[in-house]
């Protein structure tokens, strides 16, 4: 165990009774007393605190920091507004996507955030392609808290007024606490809540100082996980990975005009002719919601099948569990295309018997964004 | 009461044994959301696995810790499966079991021997 990493908060995390668990490297809480499910509805109806200092923080400056990212990810970077963030993804030249991540627009930089597992992966991808042309710098001295619900906005609101006056997706520089923070609006539960970036010495303070809120509750991985399924956010690794590409995902949302065939900016990045003939051919399965019939979760790994009895395997489960504010079983998983609308039935295999399972639109629970 | 190293207690009801897993085991596995119980009148061996229950974080077996005719299971939990973390020893039970061999209880530990265990 002494060779995981730790974050800024592992003493707090320690005395506030969490369960530490080894992820991507680093010891980080997977519950504290309230446990996930209470957590979890915590979050959906008050507010939750959550440490996410093991995710990649990287500044990339020069003179066109934005169009040489462009070279990299399928997003519209330079269309960007200053002090907006968005969500993008690295691909690679079979048109998989290599890592998801959130990119905003700072002005004289683009800050970029990245998952935990993939950042020393991401960072030398950014530095082989991009330097010496633009600078990528990882920032190793901010920790970086989310928080997250409906209660985030008065309670960040309390440390500075200016919080309530951001947008979903809108950045900003604020001072909370004493501390220079770079905060988003943004999260990763589906509801309203921020991202704050806070210098690693001052990132106790911060979150003692939020956790004094009465409505804050600290908030593990476990219930992160939940809230994201039942948002119909993808996790790297589980839904999306090397072997799936944007449209397969279901994300070509975050691929803008501009970027797409015909587009100002067209192509120009790693599997563009991949995904632009996929995208017109149409893919041969795609990620979908998933609800199962009954109470038994459907885990990752769940052979699913057009019917109850023989058949080839027509896909599969890529995150399951339990939904603690649907108060039932979701899942999302990858399916052949003729499956793939809304209220189609399908099975999942599970102890060996074949269950029920429903095409459902996401997210399960309604988005609760500030727009 | 009798305890096995699976977690399971065990405590006899006149000719029955009432089974189900103890408070420790609830908080390792965090907050249950599914118990899948055998159907009441079936035979089972020591060791079959006769429950399935899945936890927010994983699916796990509670096996028979005993020889015996299942007579009762507690259907309650079908509906609410919270019931395991909210009274492990009580109102959370999996079911009762006829012993064909009472004897089998002896290899159990008691109370201290459990507790011992766990710490």
């Amino acid at each position: 165990m002494s060779d995981l990493l730790q974050t800024p908060l592992h003493d707090l995390h320690v005395s506030l009774g969490a369960k530490m668990v080894p992820f991507a490297g680093y010891s980080m809480p997977v519950q504290y007393g309230l446990g996930v499910m209470k957590e979890h509805i915590h979050t959906r109806t008050k507010a939750g605190l959550f440490d996410v200092s093991h995710m990649g923080q990287v500044k990339v400056t020069g003179a066109e920091p934005a169009l040489a990212l462009e070279t990299l990810i399928p997003v519209d970077i330079a269309g960007l507004p200053e002090n907006r963030q968005r969500y993008g993804f690295f691909t690679n030249d079979a048109g998989g996507i290599m890592d998801d991540l959130m990119l905003a627009n700072r002005g004289d930089h683009i800050f970029v955030v990245v998952n935990a597992a993939c950042k020393d992966a991401d960072i030398a991808h950014m530095k082989a392609h991009l330097e010496p042309d633009v600078q990528v710098t990882p920032i190793a001295d901010r920790a970086l808290l989310a928080l997250q619900g409906p209660a985030s906005e008065a309670v960040l609101s309390s440390l500075n007024p200016a919080a309530g006056e951001m947008n979903f997706m809108d950045v900003a520089t604020l001072s909370l606490n004493g501390a220079e923070c770079w905060v988003s609006r943004s999260g990763y539960t589906g509801e309203d809540g921020y991202e704050i970036s806070v210098p690693n010495a001052e990132a106790e303070g911060l979150a003692k100082a939020l956790l004094a809120h009465d409505d804050v509750e600290p908030i593990g991985l476990g219930a992160r996980d939940s809230l994201r399924l039942e948002g119909g956010l993808c996790l790297y690794g589980h839904d999306i990975d090397t072997d799936t590409t944007p449209v397969q995902a279901a994300l070509l949302w975050a691929i803008q005009k501009v970027r797409r065939a015909g587009g100002e900016r067209a192509g120009g990045f790693p599997g563009a002719d991949v995904i632009f003939a996929e995208l017109e051919a149409g893919a041969l399965r795609k990620r979908v919601g998933l609800r199962p019939e009954g109470r038994a979760p459907m885990r990752e790994g769940v052979p699913l099948f057009a019917a109850t009895e023989g058949g080839e395997q027509i896909g599969v489960i890529t995150s399951g569990g339990f939904g603690p504010t649907v108060e039932g079983p979701v899942a999302m998983g990858y399916v052949s295309v003729d499956l793939a609308k809304p209220d189609t039935k399908i099975y999942g295999e599970l102890r060996g018997k074949r269950l029920p399972l429903t095409v459902t639109k996401m997210p399960f629970t309604p988005a609760n964004f500030k727009r | 009461m009798k305890y096995t190293e699976e977690h399971e207690w065990l405590r006899v009801e006149g000719d029955v044994v009432v089974v189900g897993i103890t408070e420790h085991a609830t908080t390792q596995l965090g907050d249950i959301v599914f118990v899948e119980l055998p159907e009441a009148g079936g035979t089972v061996s020591k060791d079959d696995e006769v429950v399935v229950i899945e936890s927010v974080k994983a699916a796990s077996d509670i096996l028979a810790p005993i020889d015996g005719e299942i007579v009762e299971v507690n259907e309650a939990l079908a509906d609410t499966p919270s019931m395991v973390n909210d009274d492990a020893i009580g109102d959370g039970w999996f079911f009762k079991i006829k012993p064909s061999d009472a004897s089998q209880m002896d290899d159990y530990m008691d109370e201290a021997a459990y507790k011992a265990m766990i710490e």
